[in-house]
């Protein structure tokens, strides 16, 4: 890994190296949001299952959706995670122990 | 032209034999296999003829040619291409020896008209992408392999099984419309199952392809999991089962990818999650619908492939692909950062991208059909795939926070297969007529209109936005090095722990009945020969056996 030479070329600043290009992006982001949500009530959505309905039902569906996701994705990780070498820590353990065996 | 008559695998299997002759510097000729091959099966395709062979008493047709397998062959051409133009900077010939096999093997499959041939190359797919997983020869990769071929071999069981059993049932070894009904046909559910990575079977690949190298695993994400596709939908087009099958897919893998460290084990996951909405579209099975599920099994190939690439060349040059330690990426390869964000938005569905177009599909056939809540799983699911793939590959790979990293931009041959799959990826998304007409079956579906356009775009910025502020709240789980437990569990810790558990319950057994026999072997009065064995001592015992023997001569007359 030779060719990744870090703290070498830190005089040049890339576009996100700038706050406020940063808030830039995010600004024109929160402008488009809420652009859909007033198209909601301008354009005519046609009606295909009864949820739909409920106006701007998408927005808010995608906003729920992923924070549930996200929050029950923080709850599995309290029983599903484990030290990145779980697995292979135990075929090492259980090398010795074969060797052993063979004796 | 009598080539434009062979079956397309023996143009690549032919290839994959004369590679290791060729001069390193010509290799590159190897990318007219799939180009000439493809064109001509485009040309040629309505002129084709069925080959079949004797084989035992059995016709097999090697050879068969409608437009569920005609679409199937086209993409596993482009997918061949893509994958050995990404891979021809390796030197490594196993690498593009084995995706070759691969490849036509996959093509052997799709065309392959009876269950026979179907086995043959389900198995030489088995056998020659489990290659690209161990070329990467790390002892992870080789253990995953490992694992990787028997579930392979497993699925490759089931299917002879049940090809046998179905062959004595009906007579028939056609490869059509088999349904679901008696065990013949539920091992052939199995075996497809296997390889489409349904829940609790999905492990294999979520464990083996970020383990494969680089350039191998844009060839793993091809081809195995799309003909477990085709294959579902030529034998069980229609079954309700799959619809609930397919939803779960859909839903349960973003979980995973949400808090997956490793960005190709994220795509691995986001794979399932693609699949899910083929599955569901096989399920419902209306024209629409399956017309929606090949589309998105066409689609999901490129953009799939696309992300494979782009992480592929951040491994390549860096190293690794964990999260945890990537970021900033977009400074020094920008390149490969655009191609990313362009497999991010095809994935995402975002109109004029080509996942937009298909998803749809399979999303309108869902209601058609009359399953509202689980569209609301699917729509679920779409607005969670542009959460974890849309968003979180580009953004905690290339930019996020600085992690220091300067690599060189991607090799140029990787940015040209990037670039490729990126064009194809906007063009099907602008123009979907070029794919829809293709299609196998007789539709009449408009992806654009503005309902279907406002809301997709409604639910993909609010998504967004559910993770701008996640993030600006801290609510975001960081990226961690970790691993995190799925099925697999049961058979790399589980498993070995309860039968090393078994074995040692065993030994213990062992060394206790050893003990046992040899204390009371001890007590036994020694009777070796040694100096101290006298004379005298041998008389009193011949004399006491000769008693002994005279009693019982006497007790058997007496008797």
């Amino acid at each position: 890994m030779s060719k990744i030479t870090s703290e070498n070329n830190d005089e040049k600043v890339y576009f996100f190296d700038k706050p406020e290009n940063v808030r830039l992006i995010l600004r024109i982001f929160y402008s488009l949001c809420v652009l859909l949500l007033v198209l909601d009530f301008f354009v005519h959505r046609h009606i295909y299952v009864y949820f739909e309905s409920v106006p701007t039902f998408y927005a808010l569906y995608g906003f729920i959706a992923c924070v549930v996701l996200v929050l029950i994705a923080k709850v599995m990780r309290k029983v599903l995670m484990r030290d990145e070498d779980y697995f292979s820590a135990a075929t090492q353990t259980k090398t010795p122990e074969n060797e052993e065996s063979e004796h | 032209m009598w080539l434009a008559d062979l079956p397309p695998f023996i143009g690549f299997y032919a290839a994959a034999l004369l590679l290791p002759l060729l001069p390193a510097k010509t290799r590159w000729l190897v990318l007219f296999v799939p180009l000439i091959s493809g064109v001509s099966l485009f040309l040629n395709s309505d002129s084709l003829q069925a080959v079949q062979v004797s084989f035992m008493e059995f016709e097999l047709q090697l050879m068969r040619v409608d437009r569920l397998s005609l679409m199937f062959g086209y993409l596993f051409h482009i997918a061949a291409f893509l994958a050995l133009l990404y891979c021809l900077h390796v030197k490594d010939l196993l690498q593009q020896v084995s995706g070759l096999v691969y490849a036509g093997s996959a093509l052997g499959a799709c065309f392959a008209g009876d269950l026979i041939t179907l086995f043959l190359f389900w198995e030489m797919l088995a056998l020659t992408s489990v290659w690209l997983i161990w070329a990467r020869r790390t002892p992870e990769a080789s253990s995953a392999g490992l694992r990787y071929l028997i579930y392979q071999v497993l699925s490759g069981v089931l299917l002879l099984a049940g090809t046998a059993l179905h062959y004595q049932q009906t007579q028939s070894l056609a490869f059509d419309y088999i349904g679901l009904d008696g065990l013949a046909s539920w091992l052939l559910f199995l075996a497809f199952g296997i390889k489409c990575a349904f829940p609790f079977l999905h492990t294999w690949l979520t464990d083996a392809y970020p383990e494969a190298t680089p350039t191998g695993t844009v060839f793993l994400s091809a081809f195995t999991t799309k003909m477990a596709v085709f294959a579902l939908a030529r034998c069980f087009p229609g079954t309700e089962l799959l619809v609930y099958i397919g939803a779960a897919m859909t839903c349960f893998p973003i979980f995973y990818a949400v808090i997956e460290n490793d960005l190709r084990r994220v795509l691995a996951y986001s794979l399932i999650n693609q699949l899910g909405f083929m599955v569901c579209g096989i399920g419902i099975g209306t024209a629409l619908a399956l017309n929606g599920a090949v589309a998105h099994a066409f689609n999901d190939v490129i953009f799939k492939g696309l992300l494979f690439m782009t992480m592929g060349a951040v491994l390549h040059r860096v190293g690794h692909v964990n999260g945890s330690d990537l970021g900033g990426l977009y400074k020094t390869m920008p390149k490969t950062t655009w191609f990313c964000i362009v497999g991010a938005a095809s994935i995402s569905a975002f109109p004029l991208f080509s996942g937009f177009v298909s998803k749809s599909m399979v999303m309108a056939a869902m209601i058609e059909a009359g399953h509202e809540y689980l569209w609301l799983m699917l729509l679920f699911a779409s607005a969670g795939v542009f959460h974890h793939a849309g968003i979180k590959i580009p953004f905690f790979a290339f930019f996020a926070h600085d992690s220091g990293l300067r690599p060189k931009e991607a090799p140029a041959n990787m940015l040209a297969a990037m670039f490729i799959a990126s064009v194809l990826c906007i063009v099907i998304g602008s123009y979907p007529d070029v794919m829809y007409s293709l299609l196998p079956w007789e539709h009449d579906y408009k992806p654009y209109d503005i309902t279907h356009t406002l809301t997709q775009l409604q639910l993909l910025f609010f998504s967004a936005l559910a993770f701008v502020w996640l993030n600006k709240q801290g609510l975001y789980p960081p990226e961690l090095r970790s691993v995190n437990l799925d099925v697999d569990w049961f058979y790399r810790k589980a498993l070995p722990a309860v039968s090393s558990g078994i074995s040692h319950r065993l030994s213990v057994l062992k060394t206790q009945a050893r003990d046992l026999t040899s204390n009371w072997y001890a007590k036994l009065p020694d009777n070796k020969s040694s100096s101290s064995y006298s004379i005298t001592q041998l008389t009193k015992r011949m004399s006491a056996v000769l008693v002994l023997l005279l009693f019982v001569g006497f007790l058997a007359r007496v008797l």
